[in-house]
């Protein structure tokens, strides 16, 4: 790898991944700024409205306490300053749903959850989606694939809340093949032994299964669309031409084609797509970090939804630096100039 | 002995443009008979139905192309091959065994995404079991080194060639089968003229080692010269003449030939040159009977009722015109 | 035009849409033929079953079903119009300035854009909505999607704009003195309006998507009935184990065919627009 290449390629996006993250995190700094309820003052009520008596002065030191634990203390240039070493450290600040936890404690229950669903289902749906939209498109007029292009049109505009919807009615109500809610049965102690992991699977198979549909659905067209145009290509034809074999020509020649502009595809709908997981955790009650926002809207606890999506902002940017670095690896034309 | 011929082949673009159908009559009842071991060139000028007729020829039509009549025979091991009655597979088991294809623009022909000898392993494997990688790279090789090709271009991305090595890694890969004809559709076009002399070369070379057919495509009449032992004209999808390059360069008898020799510069000749009056016909819209005749300074009156048949006059010279029959004396006068 | 519209429904999935969502619009439009006001609750027995005075029954508020279905159709559809149309406004100027200024302002207007594209905006326009919660009805909402929804379009106006700089046509108008913001409106627009068409009604689902998942975490105004907030209050008040399928289902067969449609109406006309895909369409016979 030349170093003109890590000069032209490298360098850039690195420089694109720190700006974003500083821009999108300052946003997320800013707003809660303007709301027009000071969490001071709400936290003071609802601790009032639990019956506890407070004296005056205990009152003050509480306020200026909370004031430091929210960052509210000082100007809005030092409220920056702190919001910022604490972000490094990764403090969130208190949240106001589950007073007095820390943001950051909840989200690291509630992350790993998140992640092993979207990761999966992100990958499985990609896979899938490519490679039967691949074949779908060459053979575009076998009856099969006609089928699933007519039932991938059905699917594909649904919205990730009424697909997981109707997927929850379906399977919960209806035929109570699975269980209505949550990551594992109730009281349930994390382990890791078969019986955990089993129940676990239960409980996240709707969800995933919600996501993979969906997301298949959508690559499965997008692939299409792009393998018909490849379809026309002269390396395709070419080979088609010189007798190799269908099946080599559908996998070596037009789908290996075909995926990158899709890998882009991925990068680019990697916000959607975290957005359409939270989404469906709320409908199936996972313990995810939907949920969680879930929580914090209903309380209005601005803390632990800055907290949510500063790091859903990080995660989104870092994965696709990821896969923008590893695009020149299966693309020849980029890494060699 | 001839290798391939091609009986009243008629094919044609269906096209169905916002509602009204259209017919493009690209190949419209051609004959031709190809024989071994020589160098046939197809002439004519751009969209007279040149690389269609390959396509025909090479059973390779896909819609909107379709085969409306004719036939075509390969004739493998004397005995004679009806190529549109072969099953898919029999046809793709064929391909670059029997005939191989370098298609026009060859230079964007190969996979962008593989080495140069991953797309050659893949020809080969398609069509010849049992090799394991080292075999076939070896086989490559060994073919890439006896054609004058460097053999490092092998582990080489095709976006990392120039246009004019491409072509040739095409033209060498159209051969590593060793295969009995070859079709080479505009294989210099697009290219400066160095480049165009070593592609000359390759071919000649390829011929002259395995003693095959080529088909040579291209509206370059310079590098018919150079390289071919009969001429095909073609015009508005007709064969009209076709007679030894000799013949066709120096007794030309179709009044488009002519045209289309005098039109050529030659050494210390510094005259105007003159082509023929008008444009080629749409290939949608075709005058009558002689598809020629609105540009023909010998046009008759059957002229533009009948198509004049294709016919031998003396010493394998074909033509396909009036005048033959009816019109030596009008010539004289 | 008429030919347009003629070969349009040759396309078996533009008649099929473009029939429903006549439907639908007329659904909504008989909104103002109810005999209820909408935001009245226990205008009528709680919890009935289909019959023919209330066709789809009522509802634990005791409100009309089919009389409430008809309103939040018709709102749904006036946020997703409102968003959709004002987010086609800023796409077309952004796509405009970006595609014929270059240089520095298309790189910053881009990197705003694909910003926008690239971050998970679920989670923005939740911080936004929280703000404006008090304040939030059909047009608040239509103008805050409509702030997020245009990053897209702008993206291939300008890229059509970056094609059409380099024609012909372009360096006669400003050799024959024409100014910079006439020949890019007059000259230009109508190569852009048919792209934007086709990416308004692709907006306007995404509009409707975001305003019911929107309802569902509380954020619109609970008090205006749209498929959104139908469905939220379908949820809270369990109909789902309460057995009231009407209630709930009504929002969610209504708000499925709607998606249908217009994604189906969409397809269908870009597919149109699109010459390649138009040829592909028309040479198999």
């Amino acid at each position: 790898m030349t170093f003109t290449f890590v000069r032209r390629y490298f360098i850039p996006r690195l420089i694109q991944y720190f700006l974003v993250i500083f821009l999108g995190i300052t946003a997320v700094f800013f707003i809660p700024r303007f709301a027009p309820t000071d969490p001071v003052q709400r936290t003071i009520a609802e601790l009032r409205s639990r019956g506890t008596y407070l004296d005056p002065a205990t009152v003050q030191n509480m306020i200026d306490d909370l004031r430091e634990l929210y960052g509210l203390g000082g100007s809005w240039l030092e409220q920056y300053g702190t919001f910022w070493k604490r972000v490094f450290t990764g403090d969130f600040g208190i949240s106001f749903f589950q007073f007095p936890t820390p943001v950051i404690d909840l989200i690291r229950t509630a992350l790993p959850w998140t992640l092993s669903l979207l990761i999966l289902t992100t990958m499985l749906s990609w896979v899938i989606g490519n490679v039967i939209g691949g074949v779908a498109g060459y053979f575009a007029r076998n009856r099969w694939l006609r089928t699933l292009d007519a039932i991938a049109m059905v699917i594909r505009p649904m919205p990730y809340y009424i697909f997981a919807l109707a997927l929850l009615i379906l399977f919960t109500y209806v035929l109570r093949w699975f269980p209505i809610a949550g990551g594992t049965a109730v009281g349930r102690k994390v382990a890791f032994n078969l019986d955990f992991i089993l129940d676990v699977l239960r409980h996240a198979f709707l969800p995933a299964l919600s996501l993979v549909i969906l997301g298949g659905a959508i690559w499965f067209q997008t692939m299409k669309l792009i393998v018909q145009n490849i379809n026309a290509e002269d390396f395709v034809q070419y080979a088609q031409l010189g007798g190799i074999k269908e099946r080599r020509i559908v996998f070596r020649y037009v789908i290996r084609n075909a995926m990158l502009p899709q890998i882009t595809g991925l990068a680019l709908s990697l916000g959607q797509i975290l957005s359409g997981a939270l989404i469906t955790e709320i409908v199936f009650s996972y313990p995810g970090l939907g949920t969680l926002l879930f929580h914090a809207i209903i309380t209005g606890d601005y803390n632990l939804i800055m907290g949510i999506t500063a790091i859903s902002i990080l995660a989104i940017t870092t994965m696709i630096l990821v896969i923008d670095l590893l695009y020149p690896l299966l693309d020849p034309r980029v890494k060699y100039r | 002995m001839s290798v391939l011929t091609a009986e009243k082949l008629k094919s044609f673009y269906v096209l169905d443009i916002l509602g009204a159908e259209k017919v493009v009559k690209a190949v419209n009842e051609v004959n031709l008979e190809i024989r071994e071991n020589e160098i046939y060139g197809i002439a004519g000028e751009s969209g007279c139905g040149k690389t269609t007729l390959l396509k025909a020829l090479y059973a390779s039509i896909e819609p909107p192309l379709r085969l409306i009549s004719g036939r075509v025979f390969y004739v493998r091991d004397s005995q004679e091959i009806d190529v549109y009655s072969l099953s898919k597979e029999e046809k793709r088991r064929l391909r670059w065994e029997y005939i191989a294809y370098i298609p026009q623009g060859a230079m964007s022909v190969l996979n962008p995404v593989i080495k140069l000898k991953q797309t050659y392993r893949d020809f080969l494997d398609s069509h010849v079991a049992g090799k394991t990688k080292k075999e076939a790279f070896d086989m490559t090789r060994e073919h890439i080194n006896k054609l004058g090709l460097p053999a490092k271009i092998l582990d080489a991305y095709p976006h990392q060639l120039s246009g004019g090595m491409r072509q040739r890694v095409t033209i060498a890969l159209a051969a590593l089968l060793k295969p009995r004809i070859m079709f080479a559709d505009e294989p210099t076009t697009a290219l400066d003229v160095v480049v165009q002399r070593g592609v000359i070369q390759l071919l000649k070379g390829i011929q002259e080692i395995l003693g095959n057919t080529i088909v040579l495509v291209t509206h370059d009449m310079g590098v018919h010269a150079n390289l071919t032992d009969r001429i095909g004209i073609m015009y508005a999808g007709k064969m009209i003449e076709e007679a030894k390059t000799e013949e066709i360069f120096g007794n030309s008898l179709h009044p488009y030939t002519q045209y289309l020799i005098n039109s050529l510069p030659k050494f210390g000749d510094k005259g105007s040159r003159e082509s023929a009056p008008g444009s080629p016909p749409s290939l949608v819209d075709l005058p009558s009977g002689c598809p020629f005749h609105p540009r023909c300074p010998y046009a008759f009156d059957i002229c533009t009722e009948q198509m004049p048949e294709f016919l031998d006059v003396g010493n394998h010279h074909k033509v396909a015109c009036w005048l033959m029959k009816e019109g030596k004396d009008a010539i004289a006068s | 035009m008429v030919r347009v519209v003629k070969d349009l429904f040759k396309d078996y999935r533009f008649a099929f849409s473009f029939s429903i969502f006549c439907l639908l619009v007329i659904f909504a439009a008989l909104s103002t033929f109810s005999p209820y006001d909408p935001t009245f609750w226990f205008h009528a027995p709680r919890n009935l079953p289909a019959s023919w005075t209330h066709f789809l029954g009522t509802n634990s508020k005791g409100q009309d079903i089919f009389w409430q279905a008809t309103f939040a159709i018709r709102n749904s559809l006036i946020i997703s119009v409102i968003a959709g149309v004002v987010s086609r406004v800023i796409a077309v100027l952004v796509g405009l300035v970006a595609g014929y200024r270059g240089r520095t302002t298309d790189r910053v207007l881009m990197f705003i854009s694909d910003g926008l594209l690239v971050m998970p905006l679920f989670l923005i326009i939740v911080l936004l909505a929280m703000l404006v919660r008090e304040r939030m009805n059909l047009v608040n909402l239509g103008l805050l999607l409509a702030f997020f929804g245009w990053a897209w379009d702008a993206r291939v106006i300008r890229s059509q704009v970056l094609s059409l700089r380099e024609r012909e046509f372009t360096q006669t108008a400003i050799l024959s003195g024409t100014g910079t913001l006439k020949l890019v409106i007059k000259e230009y627009l109508p190569f852009v309006t048919p792209l934007v068409f086709s990416t308004l009604i692709n907006n306007m689902s995404w509009a409707i998507g975001m305003e019911i998942t929107l309802s569902i975490v509380g954020l619109t105004n609970m008090d205006i009935p749209t498929l959104g907030t139908m469905l939220q209050w379908a949820i809270s008040y369990q109909s789902l184990l309460l057995g009231l399928w009407t209630w709930l289902l009504t929002p969610v067969i209504l708000s499925i065919f709607l998606f249908i449609a217009l994604y189906w109406l969409s397809v269908s006309i870009s597919e149109y627009l699109d010459p390649r895909t138009r040829v592909q369409r028309v040479g198999e016979k």
